[in-house]
C-alpha cells in the first residue's frame, strides 16, 4: 500500500488564502498601507475606535483572523515548495519552520483577537 | 543567387545539436552544421538532411512525421517541440540548438532513456477495468456525448513526453509520476466504462502521485495534442485533499 | 548488447533558463510577501489590543516614507499574485460540460514558441 501524502490540510488551506488574497490582498494593502496612513480617505482612516469595533465585532474578528492566518499559511505552503525548487531540502526542519512559523501567526492572531473582547 | 541583398530569403541556416557519444570519455559537446534552408523545412528534416548528407554518426529517433507517433520530441532553443511539426521558418535566422529532451538521461545524442516513463506507464494501468465481464453477445457499451466529453482530450496524449522535458519537478524528483501518466490516468478513471478507479487513485494520492506538482502548468503549454495535462493532474488534487478528509467519514474504509 | 552510459544534465539554475520558469518563480516569490503583509497586520492587531497609543504608533510607523514605498511594491506583488491565481485556478477545477462539450481551460491553440536566440 503505498503511503498517502499529508500535503491535502496545507494545500487546502493554501488554496484559501490564495484565493482570498487574490480577491482582496491588493485592495487590503492600499487601504492599510497608503489610503488610511496618509488620510486619503476619511471613511477609511483606520481610527482607533473605528478599528476597535471592527475589531471587536464577530464578523470583523473572523474577517480579521481569516486573513491574517490564511494568508500565513498561504506564504508558507508556497515557500516551502520553493525551498524544494531551489535545491534545498525538504525535510522536517524546513516543515516545521515554514508551517511551524504560520501556525504561531494564527495562535497569536487568535490570542490577540480575543483578548481584544467582544 | 544575388550578393548582398538584404531583402533575399535566407538560403542556409546552422544547426547547432548537444551530441553525446556513450563510447568516449568525454560528456556531451556541441556540434553545428549550416545546411539549406527552405522555408518549409522542420527541425526533423533538418536533422535528417544533417545525418542523410553531413554526418551519418547523429543519433535521434522519429518514425511519422505527422505529429502522432511522439518519436520525434527535442530541445528547440530550450523549450520542447515535436521535430516535425516544429518549423525553421520560426526560428530563422538561426542558429537553432536542438538538444535531447531535458529531464531524461541521454542516451546518445537526442535519443533519451525513457525506460522511467514506460516503468510507470504500466503502472497506472492504462486500459478500462471492467465493471462486470461481458461478451461479444452484450453488444457494444453505450456512452453519451458528455460521457465522452469528460475523458476525450485526455485520450489525445501520444506520449511524446514533452510535458516531462517542461516540467520542473519531474526533473527534480524522477519518482513524480508525471503529466503526461496523470493525464492518461484521469483519462481512465474519468471514462463511464471504466471500475478502475480505487487501484489508480493510491497512485495518485501519494507523495509520488499529484502532490509532487506545483502547479508549473508547462506542461500543457507545451503539449502537442492539448491534452491540458496539468488540468488533470490539478483536478486530482482536488479529489485527492477532499478524499484525504473523506476517508474518515464512517462508512468509507 | 550494446554499450551504454547514461548522462544526466544537471538541473541547477534551471529556472533561470526560460522565460515561462522564471514568471513561475516570480509567482512563488509573491507567497513570501503575502506573509510579510500578514505580520504587518497582526501587528497591527497586536498594538490594537494594547490600547489608543500603541495603535496610533503603529499607523504612524506605516506613514513613513519607506513603509509607503513598501505598499506600494505590495500592491504590485499582489497585483501579479491576483494575475497569476486566475490563470493558474482553472486547471484546478473539474470538467464543466455544457451541451455534450467539454469546456477547455484554455482555449489557446499550442503553437511553437520560437525564440531567434537560443542562450
Amino acid at each position: 500500500m503505498r503511503k498517502r501524502s499529508n500535503q491535502p490540510p496545507f494545500w487546502l488551506l493554501f488554496g484559501a488564502g490564495g484565493m482570498l488574497s487574490a480577491l482582496l490582498g491588493a485592495a487590503l494593502v492600499f487601504i492599510t498601507g497608503i489610503a488610511a496612513p496618509l488620510g486619503l480617505e476619511p471613511r477609511a482612516a483606520m481610527s482607533y475606535p473605528d478599528v476597535l469595533a471592527f475589531a471587536r465585532n464577530p464578523a470583523g474578528k473572523a474577517f480579521l483572523f481569516a486573513v491574517v492566518s490564511l494568508f500565513a499559511w498561504h506564504g508558507a505552503h508556497r515557500i516551502y515548495h520553493t525551498l524544494h525548487d531551489l535545491g534545498i531540502p525538504t525535510g522536517l526542519v524546513a516543515k516545521l519552520a515554514c508551517y511551524g512559523v504560520a501556525l504561531l501567526i494564527t495562535l497569536r492572531a487568535a490570542y490577540t483577537l480575543l483578548a481584544i473582547g467582544f | 543567387m544575388p550578393e548582398g541583398s538584404a531583402a533575399s530569403a535566407a538560403t542556409h541556416i546552422t544547426i547547432e545539436v548537444l551530441r553525446y557519444d556513450p563510447a568516449s570519455p568525454d560528456g556531451p559537446r556541441t556540434q553545428a552544421w549550416t545546411i539549406p534552408y527552405t522555408a518549409d523545412m522542420s527541425v526533423l528534416q533538418a536533422l535528417q538532411y544533417i545525418k542523410d548528407q553531413l554526418d551519418g554518426s547523429l543519433t535521434f529517433r522519429w518514425s511519422c512525421r505527422m505529429a502522432i507517433c511522439g518519436s520525434c520530441g527535442v530541445m528547440v532553443n530550450g523549450v520542447p517541440h515535436l521535430g516535425c511539426r516544429t518549423f525553421l521558418r520560426d526560428f530563422a535566422p538561426g542558429p537553432v540548438r536542438v538538444e535531447a529532451l531535458a529531464h531524461f538521461p541521454i542516451e546518445k545524442d537526442l535519443v533519451v532513456d525513457a525506460e522511467d516513463f514506460v516503468d510507470k506507464l504500466a503502472k497506472i494501468q492504462p486500459w478500462i477495468v471492467a465493471k462486470e465481464p461481458l461478451g461479444v453477445k452484450d453488444g457494444p457499451t453505450r456512452q453519451t456525448p458528455e460521457e465522452l466529453a469528460r475523458y476525450e482530450s485526455f485520450s489525445h496524449c501520444i506520449n511524446c513526453m514533452l510535458c516531462y522535458a517542461a516540467c520542473p519537478q519531474y526533473g527534480l524528483d524522477p519518482k513524480f509520476l508525471g503529466p503526461g501518466l496523470t493525464a492518461l490516468l484521469h483519462r481512465y478513471n474519468s471514462d463511464s466504462r471504466d471500475a478502475g478507479k480505487a487501484a489508480r487513485m493510491e497512485l495518485v494520492h501519494s507523495e509520488e502521485g499529484v502532490w509532487s506538482c506545483t502547479a508549473v502548468g508547462y506542461c500543457s503549454e507545451v503539449c502537442p495534442k492539448q491534452v491540458d495535462p496539468a488540468n488533470a493532474v490539478n483536478q486530482n488534487k482536488t479529489a485527492s485533499a477532499l478524499d484525504w478528509f473523506a476517508r474518515f467519514l464512517p462508512g468509507r474504509r | 548488447m550494446a554499450f551504454r552510459r547514461t548522462y544526466v544534465r544537471p538541473m541547477d539554475g534551471w529556472w533561470r533558463r526560460d522565460p515561462y520558469f522564471i514568471r513561475y518563480m516570480a509567482r512563488e516569490a509573491t507567497a513570501v510577501f503575502v506573509v510579510i503583509y500578514a505580520v504587518i497586520l497582526l501587528a497591527g492587531l497586536i498594538r490594537l489590543s494594547q490600547g489608543a497609543a500603541a495603535f496610533s504608533d503603529w499607523l504612524e510607523g506605516l506613514a513613513s516614507p519607506w513603509s509607503v514605498a513598501f505598499h506600494v511594491l505590495l500592491i504590485a506583488v499582489f497585483a501579479y499574485h491576483t494575475w497569476s491565481w486566475f490563470r493558474i485556478m482553472p486547471k484546478t477545477m473539474p470538467p464543466v460540460v455544457v451541451a455534450g462539450r467539454r469546456l477547455s481551460g484554455s482555449r489557446r491553440r499550442w503553437r511553437p514558441r520560437p525564440r531567434s536566440s537560443c542562450s
